[in-house]
């Protein structure tokens, strides 16, 4: 059962210009999280913005053993990111969750490797302490503009995360997208494999594409412009394959954030 | 306290209804909200076959509102009434079924089924979304049209029926009154305005369909407005609904003249926005020594300043 928690900023680190990670005192919400699930959050209570945005739990913060709150990862596009760059400690935001249906975790002999694009590194955080749990051996092929805008990689590393690296301008890792060192290490791959994917669409479309072509299932976590969250308006719906062979509109809050990517149809 | 309305045979344990397409069918809330303590919910609209709907995108938020263009995907009423009804009726809701069809064999058809089906306690006539061309809003934008649908619904089934009336009219009262005349036990008002927004930079209209309804707290004094014409206009119930999101909100259509209210964006916001609702309508109520929220409905004091322009 999804709760609405009036949730006060415990802390707000800004990672970037434009990058930052908030933590919501959101307790309840945050100990029934499952890894890529997400919450629907709301910064403000007239009605600019009107509607919540849907963010995926970042990191559940823990304190001698005691859950506090959550994180969210948050780039600034919009209005209710900007109101989540700019919230200072003591300021209440409205959390609902969490929602969605999670990741499906792996464990060993077979190895999770997590394919993120910019600030599709969001679920990432939680769904790595859910392997590590399990033991399972964990790569994170994570890629964005600039080094700059590489973040968490301490964290990640420190997880026994092996991490692999690119960027568009080259700063850091391997000069382009992520795609070209995921292809080359799956064409290297002889192990099991379960691929976690969360970026751009065109970036989970091709991962989709890889994933079939190395046949390697594939779990992607897409965003849709979402209206409620709760299955209500219809409105985040994505094309998934039909046994018929048809295709049939979905709500990604309900049978999704997560994805198998055999299922889903890329327009 | 007495919350409980009355539209036509149907008594509500309180005024508040969820708004069709703005709840899916229900049963997505069930494990937030106890559904018996909603008035009733308007389910999804319902055409015999189910429907894909629009692609996206399906909605964009504008000032204080969004559109929407979801093109009424749905089920189909026969899934619906094998699938969900039960679940519903197990539930304790009271269940307003919302209904399209392109033509009208097809509403007749859809109040058939329904009337043969355990646990619908009224039906809700789309005849005014704005966002798909067949049928529905080509019969709610004609005083004929609106009389026609009605009145062969009516001949079918003992069911309530309430029209949902567009707001995309130039006088709505008078299609309310068409509505009456057919046989209409209540209408409800208003579904959203025809609206459009467009991205500049790429010149594309944010909407996959080109064109939206408009919902939220930005129509909410137009509707107010419309409700009040309507109230004035004819004898039977009229259902209120357009940007409520508090319960000042609510107490303002109910005292322009609506027995009962629908909420619909706000629960997107809110889904836990009832028991808020209720709580607000009772602390208003014991404020001013009411007893009967029935009591309120049209109560607006408009003195010596009645305005000549209101249909009668």
């Amino acid at each position: 059962m999804p709760l609405d928690i009036e949730a006060r900023v415990i802390q707000n680190t800004r990672l970037s210009p434009d990058y930052n990670v908030i933590t919501l005192a959101a307790p309840e919400i945050a100990a029934a999280t499952k890894p890529g699930q997400f919450v629907m959050v709301r910064s403000s209570h007239g009605s600019d913005p009107l509607l919540r945005r849907p963010f995926s739990v970042f990191e559940i913060i823990r304190s001698n053993g005691r859950v506090e709150g959550l994180s969210l990862l948050s780039k600034r596009v919009g209005v209710t990111t900007r109101l989540l760059f700019d919230a200072v400690y003591g300021d209440v935001i409205s959390c609902l969750g969490p929602l969605g249906r999670p990741f499906e975790t792996v464990a060993p002999p077979t190895a999770a490797w997590m394919v993120a694009g910019g600030v599709g590194l969001a679920p990432f955080a939680t769904l790595t302490e859910a392997l590590q749990q399990r033991g399972t051996q964990t790569t994170l092929f994570y890629g964005a503009r600039t080094g700059a805008e590489l973040f968490y990689l301490n964290w990640f590393t420190a997880r026994g995360v092996r991490v692999v690296l690119s960027t568009e301008d080259g700063s850091m890792g391997e000069r382009g997208r992520i795609i070209a060192p995921l292809e080359h290490a799956l064409r290297q791959n002889h192990g099991d494999v379960m691929l976690y994917a969360c970026g751009p669409e065109r970036m989970l479309e091709t991962v989709s594409r890889v994933s079939s072509k190395y046949k390697t299932p594939a779990q992607v976590s897409v965003e849709r412009v979402m209206g409620c969250g709760m299955g209500g308006c219809y409105s985040c719906v994505i094309p998934v394959r039909q046994p018929d062979g048809g295709r049939h509109y979905v709500r990604s809050c309900l049978a999704g954030p997560v994805f198998s990517a055999a299922d889903l149809v890329w327009d | 306290m007495d919350l409980s309305v009355e539209i036509g045979t149907l008594r509500l344990s309180n005024p508040l209804i969820a708004a069709s397409g703005c709840y899916g069918y229900g049963v997505e809330y069930a494990d937030a909200v106890d559904l018996s303590t909603l008035g009733a919910i308007a389910s999804k609209g319902l055409f015999l076959a189910p429907r894909e709907g629009h692609p996206p995108e399906r909605i964009v938020e504008t000032p204080s509102g969004m559109l929407n263009a979801i093109g009424l995907q749905g089920i189909g009423v026969h899934r619906y009434v094998a699938e969900k009804l039960p679940e519903l009726r197990r539930l304790g809701a009271t269940n307003i079924i919302n209904i399209c069809g392109s033509t009208l064999d097809e509403y007749v058809e859809l109040a058939r089924i329904l009337s043969d089906a355990e646990g619908v306690h009224a039906l809700e006539l789309n005849i005014s979304c704005p966002n798909i061309k067949e049928g529905g809003i080509t019969f709610g934008c004609s005083l004929h049209g609106t009389f026609d649908v009605v009145s062969a619904v009516r001949k079918v089934t003992r069911l309530p029926v309430i029209p949902k009336l567009t707001p995309n009219v130039t006088d709505v009262a008078s299609i309310a009154r068409a509505a009456e005349d057919a046989g209409a036990d209540a209408v409800s008002l208003v579904n959203t305005f025809l609206a459009m927004a467009i991205d500049v930079e790429t010149r594309r209209p944010r909407l996959s369909n080109i064109v939206g309804g408009l919902s939220g707290p930005a129509i909410r004094p137009i509707a107010v407005r419309m409700v009040y014409e309507c109230r004035r206009a004819v004898k039977i119930p009229v259902i209120g609904m357009g940007g409520i999101m508090s319960a000042v909100d609510a107490l303002e259509f109910i005292i322009a003249g609506a027995t009962a209210v629908q909420v619909g964006t706000a629960n997107f916001v809110d889904p836990f926005i009832w028991s808020r609702l209720t709580a607000g309508i009772e602390e208003y109520m014991q404020r001013h020594g009411l007893q009967r929220v029935a009591d309120l409905v049209g109560s607006i004091d408009t003195g010596t300043r009645e305005r000549e322009w209101v249909s009668s």
